[in-house]
């Protein structure tokens, strides 16, 4: 007993040590940062709304992983590639030929609407595929087998797709519509920034009046609370199941065409970075909850904005940019060490963790 | 009516679509026209034609044996509707392709694919069509067969095709270690010629029946021993083997047979982290890297190079280091489990990946750019440089790798580890540490993994952050579990199929994770305990199986 008590408080000791040091990064940095003032505000501002964008697409596939997780307490590993796969096989396939055929710039609102309805619609088929064939039939399996199959799907579709339409970066079409900037308070905001925030805000409201108005939402709420009490009520558990992994692929179908209209390219390994910071969003928000994927991402998208300039920058590291990603991941591990249940999120339960 | 319901079109059509897709997809992604080159008898049959015949095949054999004993005729006819409605789904393929531009769109659609599917006939698909059905009906006629016979042909033609597979190599190796007339008696332009193949699928059938029969092969060769003599003499012989291996296998087999082993090295490391602790390590990657830079900055002589230190005394230092930063990155993940796990490894993972390739380090591990100069290890005046010397030095790595884990495997550690992947809880309350015996599994995997990097960058020469992606992460833990977890034997044969195989079939290379992919879920829905099981795993997965036979 007084053996394990030692090394308990050995390795706490390990984890406040780390715990200091960055917070003194972050404090340091920041406000060295202040004090020395590189940026004007216009910067900042450009820094926060780009960093609400970028979070808007995270917590849009935030919610895919949330939801699966609520349902199945599964992380579905391969839910960057449903992100990937839509809006990657509906630029080749759609956007591309449209714009060849000059119909995008004479009438871009049909065609994105166009563009979208594939990049969802083939999210979707990939999710259901993947859950019927490689989730089902583990649902009782040890833990490390679905999540085995997820890693394995993740990558058969990427390698899948870039069979299909090449290993190259393609880029996405210009809309002429969506180029240039718009004022907003006192400052100028890009058209595709306005258009991803507003995407994401109505199609968050139209997710939370479906999760908790229709039937089918209640019925995945039932099933994320008790799968055998939902299946004695008479919900069918596994159309239920997939209706969950199609309501997720369908938010990374709407990501992934936002994310085309920022970013201007589609490439075969797309979801993979996104996904695991989507993941991180969730958690960020406590897994399992809805509002707390959105509150996750936005905070993800921000943190991730301003980050290399606000704390790294003025501690003289070259090229801070670089570490950009090294923020978002240092934020997943610590979050999952630190406080698994989320920054919103109540304790969860210790089978969860 | 009750035919139709005999012939059950729901899953009739099940199976239809998926083996539609399948032939669809390995002729749209690419696959059929990158095999298309590749005879695997001389001008009769290519990869490519067993790669778009070899579904159809396999699923009317899978329909005529699920098809009960007394209507073995419906079933036949199953697999006739099935190689036609390919076949039209195909021709169909093959004449959109022909008509309209689909290459803008899915690029490897070329008309090479279509020459290739259409059998250089100018004509369209009909030929195609033919074919399918003809596939169709011999993989249903095959089931039809006596179970012997079946094997026996089975066998005879996996035989005969992978001699064909691996044709260049064979050629090469019985042209230097025999003569070349023979090399060229049995192989021609990287393929088997025909008669040879038909000799050898023969051959093998035949021996492979009268087996089975009982008439050859099971009397025992060789005086009776006692099993504790056996077991000497087993390892003298191996251990022989393995120590002319390089001489039979020339330079290139050996530079293979090398990469197989630094992989089943790292297998073995990461065995006993997921396969007997049953902790879930994306971030394996990172230990390999740890190792490979520390022994490039202790041994380098460029101007990164730290000590200079020779490669003897800079290895013990390097799984060191290496099993240090496991027991340092294992420490704040030690309350995890299961699939928490592995994405804050596997963001461990992306932050040192990233961390080499960035600027701020750059002044000590060379970024992009990586550290080069590190030299061969010596043993006297003479420095290991070819493949076959530094087959020896990893040989002895994995011996010792080996040693250890069997050693670590069947003590009272193993069991622990075992106890706690069973059930964290239990394992406690029977008095088990969690912590030691976590971080103990952490740091042994880890060294393993650095002794796999020291050596790998001593053998390469120079070091690159790109060498240590994701990738390597995923390679191993596929191999382990297509060996099997927890089974020392199924590493060493998941890292001769993962990692070996691929460097003889090079055409692959660009669908080789592909192919993981589809391995890992078919592995797991099949045969999750792997190909060469552990008896502990096997157990556990079966477990259920008899309990539900028993009620």
């Amino acid at each position: 007993m007084r053996d394990r008590l030692r090394n308990l408080n050995f390795i706490d000791l390990f984890l406040w040590v780390v715990r200091a040091a960055i917070v003194a990064v972050i404090l340091v940095g920041t406000v060295k940062t202040i004090l020395s003032n590189p940026y004007t505000l216009r910067n900042w501002e450009d820094f926060i709304i780009f960093g609400i964008a970028q979070g808007s697409m995270y917590a849009l596939i935030a919610i895919g992983y949330t939801l699966v997780y609520g349902v199945l307490q599964m992380i579905n590993f391969a839910h960057g590639e449903f992100f990937m796969s839509g809006i990657f096989a509906s630029t080749s396939a759609v956007a591309i030929p449209l714009a060849r055929a000059g119909y995008l710039a004479s009438h871009p609102i049909p065609s994105l609407l166009l563009i979208a309805l594939c990049s969802i619609l083939i999210s979707i088929a990939i999710s259901l595929l993947t859950e019927r064939i490689a989730y089902r039939p583990l649902r009782h399996a040890p833990r490390l087998m679905p999540l085995i199959t997820a890693i394995g799907a993740s990558f058969f579709w990427q390698y899948y797709f870039r069979g299909l339409f090449g290993s190259q970066v393609i880029p996405f079409p210009d809309i002429p519509q969506l180029e240039g900037t718009v004022p907003f308070l006192h400052t100028q905001v890009l058209k595709s920034h306005v258009l991803v925030i507003f995407v994401t805000l109505v199609v968050l409201i139209g997710l939370n009046f479906f999760i908790s108005r229709t039937r089918p939402g209640k019925a995945i709420r039932a099933v994320a609370e008790n799968k055998d009490v939902a299946a004695l009520m008479g919900i069918n558990v596994n159309r239920t199941i997939s209706l969950t992994f199609a309501t997720g692929a369908a938010m990374a179908g709407v990501a992934g065409m936002l994310y085309a209209l920022v970013f201007h390219q589609v490439h075969f390994f797309m979801g993979f970075i996104p996904g695991i910071k989507a993941f991180t969003a969730a958690v960020l928000g406590g897994i399992g909850s809805i509002p707390g994927a959105a509150v996750g991402g936005l905070f993800l998208g921000l943190f991730e904005s301003l980050g290399p300039s606000l704390f790294l920058q003025s501690l003289g590291i070259p090229a801070f940019n670089q570490l950009k990603d090294v923020i978002a991941f240092t934020m997943l591990v610590l979050v999952l060490i630190f406080r698994p249940q989320g920054i919103v999120g109540e304790r969860l339960k210790e089978k969860k963790a | 009516m009750s035919f139709f319901k005999d012939l059950d079109l729901r899953k009739l059509g099940m199976q239809l679509l998926v083996t539609s897709i399948i032939t669809l997809s390995v002729s749209a992604i690419g696959m059929v026209e990158l095999f298309g080159g590749r005879y695997v008898i001389t001008g009769l049959f290519t990869m490519a034609q067993i790669l778009f015949l070899g579904p159809t095949a396999f699923f009317a054999y899978r329909a005529v044996r699920e098809t009960p004993g007394s209507q073995k005729w419906l079933g036949l006819l199953k697999a006739l509707l099935l190689g036609v409605s390919v076949g039209l789904v195909m021709f169909a393929f093959v004449w959109l392709a022909q008509n309209f531009n689909v290459r803008s769109i899915f690029i490897n659609i070329s008309p090479r694919l279509i020459n290739i599917l259409t059998f250089e006939h100018a004509g369209g698909g009909t030929t195609l069509l033919i074919t399918l059905i003809g596939a169709a009906l011999a993989g249903g006629a095959l089931a039809m067969v006596p179970t012997k016979l079946r094997n026996a042909l089975l066998l005879g033609a996996s035989i005969t095709l992978l001699v064909g597979l691996l044709s260049e190599i064979l050629s090469e190796r019985l042209r230097s270690l025999f003569s070349s007339q023979l090399s060229s008696a049995i192989f021609a332009s990287k393929a088997l010629l025909l008669v040879p193949a038909i000799v050898l699928f023969t051959l093998a059938s035949a021996i492979s029946f009268l087996r089975q029969s009982g008439r050859i092969g099971t009397g025992k060769i060789g005086p009776d021993l006692k099993p504790s003599q056996a077991k000497i003499v087993r390892t003298a012989l191996i251990s022989l083997f393995l120590l002319v291996l390089p001489m039979l296998l020339g330079s290139y087999l050996t530079e293979v047979t090398n990469n197989i082993g630094l992989f089943f090295l790292m297998g073995l490391g990461l065995n006993i982290v997921v396969g007997l602790a049953g902790l879930l390590d994306l971030g394996y990657v990172a230990f390999f890297a740890i190792g490979a830079y520390t022994m490039a900055a202790l041994t380098s002589t460029g101007h990164l190079g730290l000590a200079e230190m020779s490669f003897w005394v800079a290895l013990p230092i390097c799984v060191a280091v290496a099993a240090f930063a496991g027991l340092i990155l294992g420490m704040p993940v030690l309350r995890m489990r299961g699939d928490y796990l592995a994405i804050v490894t596997l963001g461990f993972g992306e932050i040192i990946r990233i961390l080499a390739l960035s600027d701020l380090m750059k002044p000590y591990i060379g970024g992009a750019q990586g550290i080069l100069n590190i030299p061969k290890p010596m043993v006297g005046e003479l420095a290991l440089i070819r493949p076959e010397q530094m087959y020896y030095v990893i040989l002895i790595g994995v011996a010792i790798a080996m040693f250890m884990s069997t050693r670590v495997r069947d003590s009272q550690i193993g069991r622990r580890w075992m106890a706690m992947r069973e059930d964290e809880d239990v394992a406690e309350a029977m008095g088990i540490n969690l912590v030691n015996t976590k971080l103990l599994a952490f740091t042994i995997g880890a060294g393993f993994s650095g002794l796999a990097g020291a050596i790998f960058a001593s053998k390469l020469g120079s070091i690159f952050p790109h060498s240590f992606n994701l990738l390597i992460s995923i390679n191993v833990l596929s191999l382990i579990i297509v060996g099997g977890l927890g089974s020392i034997p199924g590493t060493l044969v998941g890292a001769i199929i993962l990692v070996g195989l691929p460097e003889l079939l090079r055409e692959f290379a660009e669908f080789r994770w592909l192919a993981y992919g589809v391995l890992l879920v078919t592995m797991m829905l099949s045969r999750p305990e792997g190909f060469i099981p552990s008896e502990v795993i096997k157990r556990e997965l079966h477990a259920g199986d008899e309990a539900e036979q028993a009620g």
